[in-house]
């Protein structure tokens, strides 16, 4: 791969995961926080409108980083990538633009008005900027979604004669059944982030003595959304999303299961390490003809490996995508485990005594962001060696005259301003997490 | 078809401008009109629940400008590479600058952020105005489409140009100047006492300055691309945008002296879209010119994508444009009248 590719897609990679980091928070808490906001009126409990003011500002702050680090996003495809901008822009421009239209100025103005605007509001009205927040997160995840699922999975196109595409049908690529399955398991994903924040954050303050009542508040909601969320992530949302994957792109799911050769009863690798160069597992732990049955329903299905197809169409880098997706799958098992465990004794009415459970539960807190990470890592390294599937590869959609010291430059340049922002974000969580959700604020 | 899509992205633009300018010229004045903490704060609020909203109008724009000239988008992008990419960075210092300050109650968190928001914003300033004068100087397009321009060269306007010349460096200025002016008539009409008399006493003391950039710019545009007189001379009608220019200049000054922030504000709003709508009419058919041969200009009709996209985007665009409106009438509606200081501080 030559130098300048190689950072065009560092620079996309790095600022990619690092703005996903806050969107996957901020949908994940908005229905959270419509939850609290009707808790407070079915309740009248004034405590829930404490905690969902509590959770705005927590939700304010990471909004204000989506949105600082998604402009560059939205750039960068014509900074970075401008031979794949200028060919794709007539079919994928379409929901990029429409995430500004419906949702941004949704979201930002319904965000505005419900920091704001409390005092101007009656409690239904309130009550219905938290919905407005809410749609306007979750549909620019929509229209991100559609935009990846193009490029997963391209349909609705014709080709132009300059070799760029022009889209077909507009339902077509909204209706992309890629990008249904896709955002039925991203949102799952982000509702854990969301629903673990929350109960990690009422286990930290029983542990800690402080805010007693909200904390029971945060536990109740985050750990039956959780549990909730984390099992459908699994089931049906992975498990479809997985299969539709083994039909439309075989080969990566080959190299995410570490499967270099075709095998009926194909058995499932749940650890071990790929080795590329002899084309084995070492120190494989495997469950017999599992990969058959999770793809095909039968035992005995053959499931095709990596040697049924051409080397050139390989993902290039098959460890980390093995690894990515390993990451992903086994801590979304835990994530039933954990929640289901404290459902039972929330049920039970033991949770907020159990000590024990709610350390496990506040430690789990890093957890969720890195497997949201290492499922997007799954899908856009198993999308490798191309850029729009099958049709546009990698290597010729980056842009000509932008050279690698440029590129570096910025690069750098990124990493040092990000590396700021967390800082940041780190300190100024603490401080509200100190602050508490008590104090009141309008 | 690609004429209308050539309309609705300087609309776009347009808008883009009269909003967020006001909220860059507010960070540009910051430093200067607001003194002491609770003044600082002031005029963060006067901004506060609009100034992300008004930033959507880039992301739309942006995005708008992607989707219907996609060779536009990536060729201008990836030329710019350097000064995009800056501006990149500012905005997101700038979007901490405001959002962040308010978390955090200590002078020196608060200075810290009041310095970011204000740095940030007048850089900003300079870059639009500069890239404004790129697009118009035009740039050292290659045969295939694309180009890369450093961020200086030799300081002039000449076939192999730098992001920064002499030229550009005029047109930064003129745009400083012309929405510092902006944000004082839009913190002037948000609040009052000593702040509201800083930003307008500012304001009338610009003019002078903006008076002589906008000629000045004007003239120096004349110089370095003649051709852009041209649709001027074929529609003379097209007249009109430079008397707009003319009248909204005066009323700026007219309207601040009488004490009336509203009608200085649309002045220096209209002002600020009748020099854009002024540039897109002196562009027209072109997108973006090439330095070294016209013909390897960027057109609304070599740029855009293909036809079936321009035309479905059309209706979606149209009902979302619509949304868009209501919802910023709505919030602007919401938080009208002058900033209350005594109303207790949100984050």
């Amino acid at each position: 791969m030559d130098e300048a590719l190689l950072i065009h897609r560092l620079q996309f990679g790095f600022t990619i995961t690092f703005h996903y980091l806050f969107p996957q928070l901020t949908m994940g808490l908005a229905p959270l926080i419509v939850v609290l906001k009707t808790l407070a009126l079915l309740r009248r409990d004034e405590r829930c409108n404490e905690a969902a003011r509590f959770w705005a500002r927590i939700f304010g702050i990471n909004f204000t980083l989506g949105v600082v680090t998604g402009i560059p996003m939205e750039f960068q495809i014509g900074t970075n990538w401008s031979q794949f901008a200028r060919q794709t822009g007539g079919v994928i421009g379409q929901p990029l633009v429409m995430e500004g239209v419906f949702s941004f100025f949704l979201e930002s103005a319904f965000l505005g008005l419900f920091v704001f605007g409390e005092g101007r509001l009656s409690k239904w009205g309130h009550w219905w900027t938290a919905v407005a927040m809410f749609a306007g997160s979750w549909l620019s995840g929509f229209f991100i979604i559609v935009t990846d699922a193009w490029m997963q999975h391209p349909v609705a196109y014709t080709r132009l004669p300059d070799g760029g595409f022009d889209v077909a049908s507009f339902w077509g690529l909204l209706f992309n059944p890629w990008a249904w399955i896709q955002y039925a398991h991203n949102m799952c994903g982000a509702l854990i982030t969301g629903a673990f924040v929350m109960a990690a954050t009422g286990a930290y303050y029983l542990l800690d003595r402080s805010f007693d009542a909200h904390a029971r508040i945060f536990l109740q909601v985050g750990v039956v959304a959780g549990f909730v969320a984390s099992i459908a992530q699994i089931f049906p949302t992975g498990d479809l999303h997985g299969r539709y994957m083994a039909r439309h792109q075989p080969v990566t799911t080959a190299a995410m299961e570490g499967l270099f050769k075709s095998e009926a009863g194909a058995p499932i690798v749940i650890l071990g390490q790929p080795d590329a160069e002899h084309q084995r597992i070492d120190n494989p732990i495997v469950v017999n003809r599992a990969l058959s049955f999770l793809i095909y329903g039968t035992t005995t299905a053959e499931v095709k490996g990596l040697n049924e197809f051409p080397r050139e169409n390989w993902p290039t880098n098959i460890p980390l995508l093995y690894f990515a997706y390993h990451i992903m799958a086994g801590l979304g098992t835990l994530f039933v485990l954990v929640m289901a465990g404290a459902t039972w004794l929330l049920w039970r009415g033991r949770l907020f005594e159990s000590r024990w459970m709610l350390w496990i539960i506040m430690l789990a807190v890093p957890f969720p962001y890195i497997a949201n990470t290492a499922g997007w890592m799954t899908a856009e390294l198993g999308r490798q060696p191309w850029l729009v599937y099958g049709l546009m590869r990698t290597a010729v959609g980056s842009s000509p005259h932008v050279n690698a010291a440029n590129g570096l430059f910025t690069l750098l340049g990124f990493m040092g301003l990000y590396a700021v922002l967390a800082m940041l974000f780190l300190f100024l969580i603490q401080h509200e997490l100190a602050r508490g959700p008590a104090v009141a604020t309008a | 078809m690609e004429t209308i899509w050539f309309l609705l992205v300087a609309v776009m633009l347009a808008v883009y401008l009269v909003l967020d300018g006001f909220d860059i010229g507010a960070g540009i004045l910051h430093l200067v009109i607001a003194r002491t903490d609770a003044e600082r704060r002031l005029v963060l609020k006067t901004i506060g629940p609009v100034w992300d909203g008004n930033e959507v109008w880039l992301i739309a724009a942006g995005g708008t400008l992607y989707f219907a000239f996609p060779l536009l988008y990536a060729s201008g992008f990836s030329g710019f590479y350097l000064s995009l990419t800056i501006v990149l960075w500012l905005l997101v210092l700038r979007g901490i600058g405001i959002e962040f300050r308010t978390h955090v109650d200590s002078d020196v968190w608060g200075g810290l952020f009041d310095g970011l928001f204000a740095c940030s914003s007048v850089l900003l300033a300079v870059f639009y105005g500069a890239a404004l004068a790129n697009v118009l100087r035009g740039v050292p397009l290659q045969a295939d489409h694309f180009f890369f321009e450093p961020l200086w060269t030799n300081w002039r306007p000449g076939p192999q140009p730098g992001i920064l010349d002499w030229y550009t460096v005029v047109g930064g200025a003129t745009a400083l100047v012309a929405l510092t002016i902006h944000g004082a008539a839009y913190v002037a009409l948000k609040t009052s006492g000593p702040v509201n008399q800083r930003a307008r006493r500012v304001a009338v003391m610009l003019w002078p300055a903006l008076l002589a950039a906008t000629a000045f710019s004007l003239i120096a545009t004349i110089a370095v691309r003649p051709r852009l007189l041209d649709n001027f001379i074929a529609h003379p009608s097209a007249l009109v945008i430079p008397i707009v220019v003319a009248c909204a200049l005066i009323g700026i000054l007219v309207f601040l002296r009488r004490g009336d922030a509203r009608l200085a504000f649309i002045s220096s709003a209209l002002f600020l879209a009748a020099m854009l709508a002024g540039a897109a009419t002196a562009q027209y058919p072109v997108l973006l010119p090439a330095t070294v041969d016209p013909r390897l200009d960027l057109t609304v009709y070599n740029a855009a994508a293909g036809s079936h996209a321009l035309r479905v985007g059309l209706v979606w665009w149209t009902g979302g444009m619509v949304l868009a409106v209501v919802y910023t009438v709505f919030v602007y509606r919401m938080f009208r009248g002058k900033v209350d200081q005594r109303l207790p501080e949100a984050s």
